[in-house]
């Protein structure tokens, strides 16, 4: 039975929140540690796209840009000014 | 200027001279705003220390959206305050540029309310920019635009803002409806262009004509430039009138024409349609006289960019000819292949273009399920090195035996 999207998005925020600080983490990467981990049948990309609109429009998680695209947990911009 | 908060003697000379200039404008826009005052200060400073006074900021853009938002900080903003913040959105501006000016004047209000007062009308994505605004106030700016229609445009690693020439709206020689087919892009691909999912940036921009007046041969990852397949429509009255008014047609057109396939005996011109590449000089010299064909559509193109990380790429022929009316379908199928290739295969920051000088054209076509065809050649090489794989070689002699294996394991790998 096919990974429910829910399930991939909390695997996906796991992986985020353990990669925060360390190393960005893009969609695709996600997508392609997704894909990986279930293999191509159980989760297809667009599962991982919704799981990814899942977390972006809950706020748990946030697109960042530092010279491409990323997604990271909700944080202080280093650069906002107190 | 006695009444300026900070003396800007360098930025002052960029207002001599007979040209537009930034500064009168944001000197303008500092009369009623703070925020161009300190502006005017803190670039003054930039100019005097040969630096740069601007901060990236990791802030992308609004609720659930990846992009539109390109987040600034001040590095110096106990000096100036007021632009500690100066964040720009980027929004989608409609087909073609078309404006009512009660929707102009609407879209300054909302900028007066939430912003700088300072604008730019249109940025090199095409977008019209809203410079200069504070994080509290992206929020409420977004709202105000969406009830007014707008939408923001795309930034970071998505697909741009789409853009077109006006195309059928005005000008005779557009060969397929470049608004519609934008606006069409627009929104068959609003996730891709909001939620960023790409190695780097994607642009489309449809030209409806070779003219390009949108530049996307030298400025779209994936170029859509109006062609025609049949004979140039001629007027040869209205030739003759062009010579009668003194149009040199002999110097003027047929000895610019760059594959030499005009004729021009003194009465009549004759055109070797077979050798014409479409280019478009004789019917812009001689527009009542010529125009495009009738069987129109577009060329499709892939791969053009600036410099940024490397150099600059011009795009390069994909499929020579497509229907008008066969555009988005064809699109989408094709799209949908590249975008899952260069998704898969594409490094952090490669431009589609790179990944196709990286891995070799033919890799590519393969890879998209596309055959090569002379069209996708801009000149024929001028010597005669080529490799031949087996299946090329009609009739195989005995040498070719082991070519020919070779090519069949090859082939079913
Ligand atoms: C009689 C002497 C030579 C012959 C017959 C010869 C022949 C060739 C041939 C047939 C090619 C392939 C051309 C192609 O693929 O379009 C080639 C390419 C090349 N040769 Fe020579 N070559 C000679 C001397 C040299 C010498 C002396 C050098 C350097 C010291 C050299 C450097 C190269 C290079 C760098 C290429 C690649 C050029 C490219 O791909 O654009 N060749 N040569
Ligand atoms: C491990 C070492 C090398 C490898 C793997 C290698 C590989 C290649 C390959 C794949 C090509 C292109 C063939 C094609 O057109 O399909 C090529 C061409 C060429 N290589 Fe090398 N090469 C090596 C060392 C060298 C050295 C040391 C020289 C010169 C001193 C050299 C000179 C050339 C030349 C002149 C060509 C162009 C000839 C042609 O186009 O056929 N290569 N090489
Ligand atoms: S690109 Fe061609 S069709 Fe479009 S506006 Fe320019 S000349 Fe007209
Ligand atoms: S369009 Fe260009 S190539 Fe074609 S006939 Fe006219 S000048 Fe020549």
């Amino acid at each position: 039975m096919a990974v429910q999207i829910e399930t991939l998005a909390e695997e996906m925020y796991a992986m985020v929140a353990e990669c925060q600080g360390k190393k960005n983490l893009k969609a695709t990467d996600l997508t392609k540690a997704m894909i990986a981990r279930h293999g191509a049948s159980e989760c297809s990309k667009d599962d991982c796209k919704h799981a990814i609109r899942q977390l972006i429009d809950s706020g748990r998680c946030v697109y960042s840009y530092f010279g491409g695209s990323f997604i990271t947990l909700p944080h202080k911009e280093g650069a906002a000014p107190d | 200027m006695a009444d300026q908060k900070y003396p800007t003697p360098l930025l002052d000379e960029l207002e001599k001279g007979p040209w537009p200039s930034f500064v009168k404008e944001i000197k303008a826009a500092a009369k009623a705003k703070p925020t161009a005052e300190d502006l005017l200060g803190q670039l003054e400073l930039s100019y005097e220390e040969k630096i740069s006074h601007w901060k990236h900021g990791g802030i992308v853009g609004v609720m659930g959206y990846g992009g539109g938002v390109i987040g600034r900080y001040s590095d110096v903003p106990e000096k100036f305050p007021n632009v500690s913040h100066f964040h720009t959105l980027r929004v989608n501006h409609p087909s073609g540029w078309f404006y009512t000016s009660d929707v102009l004047r609407k879209l300054c209000d909302i900028w007066e309310a939430h912003g700088s007062d300072l604008t730019n009308f249109h940025g090199s994505t095409g977008d019209i920019i809203l410079l200069g605004t504070k994080t509290d106030e992206l929020e409420p700016t977004f709202n105000d635009l969406t009830k007014l229609g707008f939408d923001l445009g795309g930034s970071g690693s998505v697909m741009r803002t789409p853009s077109a020439c006006v195309g059928q709206a005005r000008c005779e020689w557009a060969c397929y409806d470049t608004m519609a087919l934008c606006n069409d892009l627009t929104h068959l691909y609003q996730d891709e262009l909001h939620r960023p999912a790409f190695p780097y940036k994607f642009k489309f921009k449809c030209s409806g004509c070779p003219n390009d007046c949108v530049a996307s041969i030298a400025r779209a990852d994936l170029s859509i430039i109006g062609t025609w397949k049949d004979d140039i429509q001629q007027d040869d009255a209205a030739v003759s009138e062009y010579a009668a008014a003194g149009l040199d047609i002999q110097k003027d057109v047929c000895d610019r024409c760059p594959t030499k396939c005009m004729d021009w005996d003194g009465k009549k011109l004759s055109i070797n349609n077979r050798e014409c590449v479409r280019c478009m000089h004789c019917i812009n010299v001689m527009p009542k006289a010529l125009r495009p064909g009738k069987e129109k559509g577009a060329t499709l193109l892939i791969g053009a960019k600036a410099p940024i990380l490397q150099g600059a790429l011009l795009s390069s022929v994909l499929i020579p000819f497509v229907p008008a009316d066969e555009l988005l379908e064809t699109l989408k199928e094709l799209v949908s292949r590249i975008w899952d290739f260069w998704g898969e295969y594409g490094n952090n920051r490669e431009r589609v273009g790179e990944l196709i000088q990286r891995i070799g054209m033919s890799a590519f076509l393969d890879a998209i399920g596309l055959d090569p065809v002379p069209e996708m050649i801009s000149a024929p090489r001028d010597n005669p090195y080529i490799f031949f794989q087996g299946e090329d070689v009609a009739e195989g002699t005995a040498e070719d035996e082991e070519v020919q294996n070779e090519a069949t394991v090859k082939e079913t790998k």
